[in-house]
């Protein structure tokens, strides 16, 4: 029998009953667009969470001075000085992987406010180190590029000092305020970030121009640390050798030396932010699976039904001249077409209910390409899996008893 | 000479049932010519139902040989019996067995579609051309359940000649329906026998049935009691026509 032929007659088979037919299908319907919808709201706030923790600037790179062996005394890296203009040189010449760049030198010492002070620490960086940081400024101006290139003693300050040096909740933005001995015009104020996983304040802080710093207050040619942004998360790992082979270059190491220094990433965030939608991912995928079982199931119930009841006309197919296969494959076929044409309304109940969701309750959501396929696909090999214990129990029927069936 | 349209040479029948062996048909031996309109008569337990689907190759004989156009069943497995009932016989059983919810023509249409060497145009065609032959053309559209008793058994017929088997197999094809009507699919079949000169063989109880044809085959309790030739078969047209016109029927 050929394929018009078979779908011919289990179409017209179904449309022969089609109230079953959908109250069938409503099992894969609501399946599909669970899965579809339950997706693009996972996706959705997968990428929330993805946005929320790039905040923290999963894709920032350090580079410290490594601890080294210097006439068989080891010497520990942050006191080593290694990291020069020279290296910012070499890592901005045709950045591949890496985007932004800061050095950073930073100095401990009293910020003071007339008879005020506290303890806290001035980092000497450039304009791009706010980016890589995901820092921002709540009020007034970052500083510039040319601050850096005059020294120019201006600061952001972060909300700790603020509280201590200014308690009365006066504007410090163009207050002069003594850091050590140097006078500092505050020129911005410091969005607020709480303390950091390892309880460490980090809105206690002074930021200035690099140059600022190692000229006016360290006097030093070296800086404590570089902070780059690799492209995105994804090429952290090749940010990370084109910094190491660069810095081997600009520091002239032979292959047999070992790096003096050491470039960090932010992996613990990274693993955190997959392991976070990992689960997601699987908790989605079990509840799609769940779902989609159902709906087959659905489907072998009424298929067995539909069998049960239908035996008389399987008789007479049989009779005119069906063979067992016939059978079997306009069953198969009817299974599949219900599972099919759920499939393709489970699609659609699943688009529109997930524009719902984003439009009354202001969820994210993505609807993802894969999700569409993927329980297109699991449906239709639920149609065929699940059709065919009953398709196999019509094509088995005895001819002469099923005609006699009533 | 020419083929003969079924030969049946001692033919039998047995069914185990657990320890005890039922034999149904106990050597049965005749032939059906081309064109030949034979009753088989019997009361229920004569083996009537259990020669009627061997000859409908739904069932075969336990010994014996049956040749249905020629074609040596015995030889055949399940798929090509299935085949050989899909070019060879058209039934028509007493319960009519229309697919509800269904046209009549697609009704009709419904052995070609497990016939592949017939095309979606010719199927219809032919479809329609039986449906000419038993006079319910115009009603094609029409479900099972908007036509009458009468109606939906000549569609059967219609079903049973489209795919121009070489015989006819009716099963009690009257034994629902009233004498009016039953005279109508009689005088049908008459008609189909005398003018297209298809074969046809008829399983009844009834007698009355039995004189419309051109042979009566008796069975009793597994064997043929008597195999008589009818020479004067009356017609159901004039008995149709003999019956009180009622007004509520016409054909």
């Amino acid at each position: 029998m050929n394929f018009s032929n078979l779908f011919r007659i289990a179409y017209r088979a179904l449309l022969r009953n089609k109230l079953r037919a959908f109250l069938t299908m409503l099992g894969i319907i609501i399946g599909v667009a669970s899965v579809i919808a339950m997706v693009a709201i996972g996706q959705g706030s997968k990428q929330s969470i993805h946005d929320q923790l790039s905040s923290m600037g999963t894709n920032m790179l350090t580079v410290q001075p490594a601890s080294n062996l210097n006439g068989g005394v080891r010497i520990a890296g942050t006191s080593f000085q290694t990291l020069t203009s020279k290296d910012i040189d070499a890592l901005k010449n045709h950045p591949q992987y890496i985007t932004e760049l800061s050095p950073s030198v930073s100095s401990k010492g009293q910020a003071i406010n007339g008879a005020l002070n506290w303890p806290t620490t001035m980092t000497g960086v450039s304009p791009e180190y706010l980016d890589i940081r995901k820092l921002s400024v709540k009020d007034g101006i970052p500083f510039t590029q040319n601050d850096v290139l005059t020294s120019a003693k201006v600061c952001l300050i972060g909300q700790t000092v603020i509280d201590n040096i200014f308690p009365n909740g006066e504007n410090p933005i163009g207050k002069i305020i003594r850091f050590g001995h140097i006078p500092f015009q505050i020129i911005g104020v410091l969005s607020p970030k709480g303390f950091n996983t390892f309880g460490q304040d980090q809105d206690d802080i002074l930021i200035a121009p690099y140059t600022t710093v190692q000229k006016r207050i360290l006097a030093t040619i070296y800086y404590s640390n570089i902070y780059a942004s690799a492209a995105s998360e994804d090429v952290t790992d090749q940010a990370v050798q084109e910094m190491t082979d660069k810095l081997r270059a600009s520091h002239r190491l032979r292959d047999s030396e070992d790096n003096d220094f050491t470039v960090r990433t932010q992996q613990e965030l990274i693993a955190t932010l997959s392991s976070t939608s990992g689960l997601l991912t699987v908790l989605l995928t079990v509840v799609a699976g769940i779902s989609l079982v159902i709906g087959g199931i659905g489907i072998m119930n009424i298929m067995y039904v539909s069998v049960t009841e239908r035996t008389k006309e399987i008789g007479l197919r049989m009779s005119i001249g069906a063979r067992g296969k016939d059978i079997l494959l306009q069953f198969l076929m009817e299974a599949i077409l219900i599972s099919i044409t759920g499939g393709v309304i489970g699609v659609l109940l699943g688009f529109l209910s997930t524009q719902i969701v984003t439009l009354t309750l202001g969820w994210p959501t993505i609807i993802s390409q894969s999700s569409v396929v993927l329980s297109f696909v699991v449906c239709a090999v639920t149609g065929i899996f699940f059709g065919y214990y009953p398709a196999q129990k019509a094509s088995r029927l005895d001819p002469i008893e099923a005609l006699r069936y009533e | 000479m020419s083929k003969k349209a079924l030969e049946i040479k001692e033919l039998k029948r047995e069914f185990k049932m657990g320890s005890e062996t039922v034999r149904a048909l106990k050597g049965i031996t005749f032939d059906v010519e081309p064109g030949e309109f034979v009753t088989i008569m019997g009361s229920s337990g004569s083996g009537k139902t259990t020669l009627l689907n061997i000859l409908g190759c739904l069932d075969k004989p336990t010994i014996g040989d049956y040749f249905l156009d020629g074609v040596d069943i015995k030889k055949l497995n399940r798929d090509e019996l299935a085949q050989l009932r899909n070019h060879k016989i058209g039934f028509v059983f007493q319960a009519y067995n229309l697919l509800a919810r269904t046209s009549a023509l697609e009704n009709v249409e419904l052995p070609l579609l497990y016939n592949k060497e017939i095309s979606v145009s010719e199927r219809r065609d032919r479809a329609m051309h039986a449906l000419e032959a038993v006079k319910l053309e115009n009603r094609f559209d029409h479900m099972p359940n908007q036509l009458s008793g009468g109606q939906q058994q000549r569609v059967a017929i219609a079903r049973a000649l489209v795919n121009e088997p070489v015989m006819i197999l009716a099963d009690e094809a009257t034994g629902n329906l009233d004498s009016r009507t039953s005279y109508e699919i009689m005088a049908l079949m008459q008609e189909l026998n005398s003018t297209q000169g298809k074969t046809i063989v008829f399983v009844t109880h009834e007698p009355d049935i039995a004189a419309f044809s051109s042979r009566t085959i008796q069975l009793r309790d597994g064997i043929i009691q008597k195999d008589t030739k009818n020479e004067n078969p009356r017609s159901a047209k004039e008995m149709l026509a003999a019956l009180p016109v009622t007004d509520d029927y016409n054909i």
